[in-house]
């Protein structure tokens, strides 16, 4: 069949929606009232939106054989800076771009560490990981940063006022969407794109065939930087604060999503809709095992035990079809 | 004029010269052959043309002008591409994807596919496989079809001279047919060809040309050219002349040899086969006796080691010792009086952290405790014994295996089956990288189990080891045991016709 590979990966996308429409119609049965209202649907994308942006990046971190430690505390971090340039009396505008900035810049020091310095990413993003975390502190002298301002990045992720019905969703969820699409047809339709997969797929053929390996990874651990940075934006528009002991471990749910989402660590595999489909299904357990009473702990265990079932599924799949 | 010119290269790594003032001439549209034997400098050679690594002397030109290529991307874009024996392929990309790999047509960073599929559909077609779907992931391809992509590579961007690295090594002869094929519209539409292979009847039958290698120079032929430039038509040589070409060297190493007199036999493989490789392996091996597996790179000599030892899946067959069925991996294996000694001494064969001690005992703990309790003085004990009478120079039995050199590494190695006192003793590659006086001491110590009554296969690529350490020598060619025969009635020439299938 020619554009067989477009099917399969239509396909893949089309039964990861199934197992998340699954998990949706079962919690909705068990919770008829509550659960499938379009109020709690928004809940949860609103919910998932600060994990889903970094997602986005770490897609193509994966997709390289690469892994990225630091994005939740870059995502602190940013929101810290945020708090703080508010606070000092910037503009909105400004306090996002140097926000943005301060993520890029992190994760353009990972690309370095790691394309010129050849130190693995696992050990260089754990070292970030340690580094920012404990910069945010410091920035927000350990504590919450509060610069009691009303701005428009409040309302980012925030409820939609009855008279603003009309635009479905906070222009916080708009801009995840937009970007997922730019970041699905960049990762196909692009030079860049097809390099991150060649990296991933088989270093050493990419090497030889020329591909720029070193800006290329320089260019992935930048965008996974900028991308945490919006998740950090995002962040501080749901907290209204600069906390810099928040989203501590939103890295691993991060890379869950994206695994679940049918990425291999071992590189070469993954796919941005399936990323943000992969959150989507996290987020939607949480909120059905909430509202269905379970602690907190009954809820970790679940979501452990869907990570790991959806991954050995997948290469069940895979060995099936191979 | 020679379209590809190679004058006077010269290669040395450390205190080896990997290339002697080696020069070399091809034809546009010609064909030529290079053989030579492992370590004979042909793919120190092609990693110059390629751009890989830079001589210390000689100079190249390509089409007349000056060539000296930085990298293979440098290569590639001055018409020079390698078709690698261990493909360069990217599995999760399609095959347009992979012919452009790194030149990908593009406005803006956005890929254009129609002119990268259309272009990769014509180099294909031009290839003679016009039908092959150009979106299909390369993974999906079987292993021919993966090999006509990176040909399709060289193709597609104007490539002048092509390189094949053995590329029928893992191919079946089908597909090494159709491959000869696709070298022939090569020849015919003017490209130079390399061809690099160990097989002689097959470059016997794409070749219009040979130049063989030994020792890091080209060997003269018939016209005895002395400016280095060396080659003759395939039609004016025989085999024969061909493999005296390759070997041509004397032999003068120590082969400590006892009068020994094979016993009972204690294992019998029925028709083996692994996932690919070996195929239908039948052999029998006799207390007291060694026996030497003798084969080309990739001819499944390791592989029959594994599957013996129960290291790699069995697909069919069995193997039996002192007549009990081994069913499991190298666990019953080693209950069963079999020990394995592996040809990657730092990866696989020793723990390199670990004590000479600890390396020794590891497969047979349970001797120095028990309920799991293991006694460091029994075992350091034994050990101390073991290393003394195989001369490992060591400061101690506790002394890292890491600190020591290749040839006592290797001693603990085979130290760790003899104190295991197992009956028969998988050996592969047990001299590689290691001096002259420890090879000696190894076969000494080969010649001393056998003569305690144990078995001894022995696999090596160095066929004077094998003459003389072995009683009978198997020759693998491409998978299967071509011939058993005694060592006596084996030559270096012998083997190397069996081997390339001359």
């Amino acid at each position: 069949m020619r554009r067989s590979e477009t099917w399969r990966g239509v396909l893949n996308t089309a039964s990861l929606l199934a197992a998340w429409l699954l998990i949706f119609l079962v919690f909705s049965l068990l919770r008829p009232d509550s659960f499938p209202t379009a109020r709690n649907l928004e809940t949860i994308l609103r919910q998932s939106t600060i994990v889903a942006m970094s997602a986005l990046a770490m897609t193509y971190v994966i997709i390289s054989a690469g892994i990225d430690l630091s994005v939740g505390s870059i995502a602190a971090c940013v929101s810290v800076v945020i708090a703080v340039l508010l606070k000092e009396g910037h503009g909105p505008w400004t306090a996002v771009a140097g926000g943005l900035a301060c993520g890029a810049a992190i994760g353009l020091a990972n690309g370095l560490l790691i394309a010129r310095l050849k130190v693995g990413p696992f050990i260089v993003t754990l070292g970030t990981y340690l580094i920012v975390r404990g910069a945010a502190k410091g920035l927000g002298q350990e504590q919450t940063v509060d610069p009691q301002r009303q701005v428009w990045l409040n309302d980012l992720l925030g409820s939609l006022a009855p008279e603003e019905r009309w635009r479905i969703f906070p222009n916080g969820i708009w801009l995840l969407i937009a970007l997922a699409v730019l970041a699905a047809v960049t990762l196909r339709h692009t030079r860049f794109g097809r390099h991150v997969v060649a990296i991933g797929s088989n270093e050493q053929a990419a090497r030889l065939c020329g591909v720029n390996i070193e800006a290329t990874k320089v260019w992935i651990y930048t965008l996974s930087g900028l991308f945490a940075g919006l998740s950090g934006l995002m962040l501080f528009s749901r907290l209204r604060l600069g906390d810099p002991t928040a989203a501590v471990g939103m890295e691993l749910e991060v890379i869950a999503g994206v695994v679940i989402g049918g990425a291999s660590l071992s590189g070469g595999e993954g796919s941005v809709v399936g990323s943000i489909i992969g959150v989507l299904i996290m987020y939607t357990i949480r909120s059905g095992c909430a509202q269905y009473g379970l602690p907190n702990w009954v809820q970790e265990i679940v979501t452990g035990a869907i990570i790991v079932a959806a991954v050995a599924l997948d290469r069940l799949r895979v060995r099936k079809t191979a | 004029m020679p379209f590809l010119e190679m004058v006077g290269l010269s290669k040395s790594f450390g205190a080896t010269k990997a290339l002697d003032s080696v020069s070399l001439a091809v034809e546009a549209g010609e064909v030529r052959g290079l053989v030579g034997e492992n370590g004979s400098g042909k793919s120190t050679l092609m990693r110059i043309l390629a751009g890989v690594i830079r001589p210390d002397q000689g100079a190249m030109r390509l089409g007349g002008s000056e060539y000296a290529p930085r990298s293979p991307i440098d290569a590639r874009r001055q018409g020079v591409a390698m078709v690698h024996q261990e493909l360069s392929l990217c599995n999760h990309l399609s095959v347009a994807e992979n012919v452009f790999l790194g030149m990908e047509p593009s406005r803006m960073g956005v890929l254009e596919r129609n002119e990268l599929e259309r272009r990769t559909g014509k180099a294909l077609a031009r290839l003679g496989y016009p039908d092959l779907s150009v979106h299909t992931q390369v993974g999906r391809l079987p292993i021919a079809l993966r090999q006509i992509v990176e040909i399709a590579r060289a193709v597609a961007i104007g490539c002048r001279v092509v390189v094949f690295d053995e590329p029928t090594s893992s191919l079946t002869e089908e597909d090494a047919e159709r491959l000869f094929q696709v070298v022939r519209s090569l020849r015919e539409s003017g490209h130079a060809v390399v061809y690099i292979s160990h097989f002689l009847d097959e470059v016997r039958e794409v070749c219009d040309t040979v130049t063989v290698l030994r020792d890091g120079k080209v060997v003269p032929g018939e016209a005895g050219a002395s400016d280095g430039f060396s080659s003759d038509p395939t039609s004016s040589l025989s085999n024969e002349e061909i493999v005296r070409r390759m070997v041509g060297r004397s032999v003068d190493e120590l082969y400590p040899r006892s009068e020994r007199k094979p016993g009972e036999v204690v294992v019998e493989v029925r028709s083996l086969s692994g996932l690919q490789k070996p195929l239908e392996i039948d052999l029998t091996l006799r207390r007291g006796e060694v026996l030497g597996v003798a084969g080309l790179n990739g001819s499944g000599r390791t592989e029959l080691l594994r599957a013996v030892f129960g290291l790699d899946p069995v697909v069919r067959g069995e193997v039996r010792v002192a007549g009990i069925l081994r069913a499991g991996g190298p666990f019953s294996s080693w209950r069963m009086g079999m020990g394995m000694l592996s040809e990657d001494r730092k990866q696989e064969g020793l723990a390199l952290g670990l004590t000479i001690a600890d390396n020794m005992t590891l497969p047979c703990l349970q001797r120095f405790g028990r309920w799991g309790w293991i006694s460091q003085r029994a075992e350091e004990a034994t050990a101390h014994s073991w290393a003394e009478s195989l001369g490992i120079r060591c400061r101690g039995v506790g002394q890292k295996v890491a600190d020591l050199s290749g040839g006592n590494q290797q001693k603990v190695a085979i130290g760790r089956l003899l104190l295991h006192d197992v009956d028969v003793l998988l050996l592969d590659e047990p001299t590689r990288g290691i001096d002259v006086v420890s090879k000696s001491q190894i076969y000494q110590l080969i010649d001393r189990a056998a003569l305690q009554g144990k078995a001894v296969l022995f696999v090596s690529s160095y066929l004077p080891e094998l003459l003389g350490v072995c009683d009978r020598i198997a020759v693998m060619r491409r998978g299967r045991i071509a011939r058993t025969l005694p060592a006596s009635e084996w030559t270096q020439e012998g083997i190397i016709a069996e081997a390339t299938g001359a």
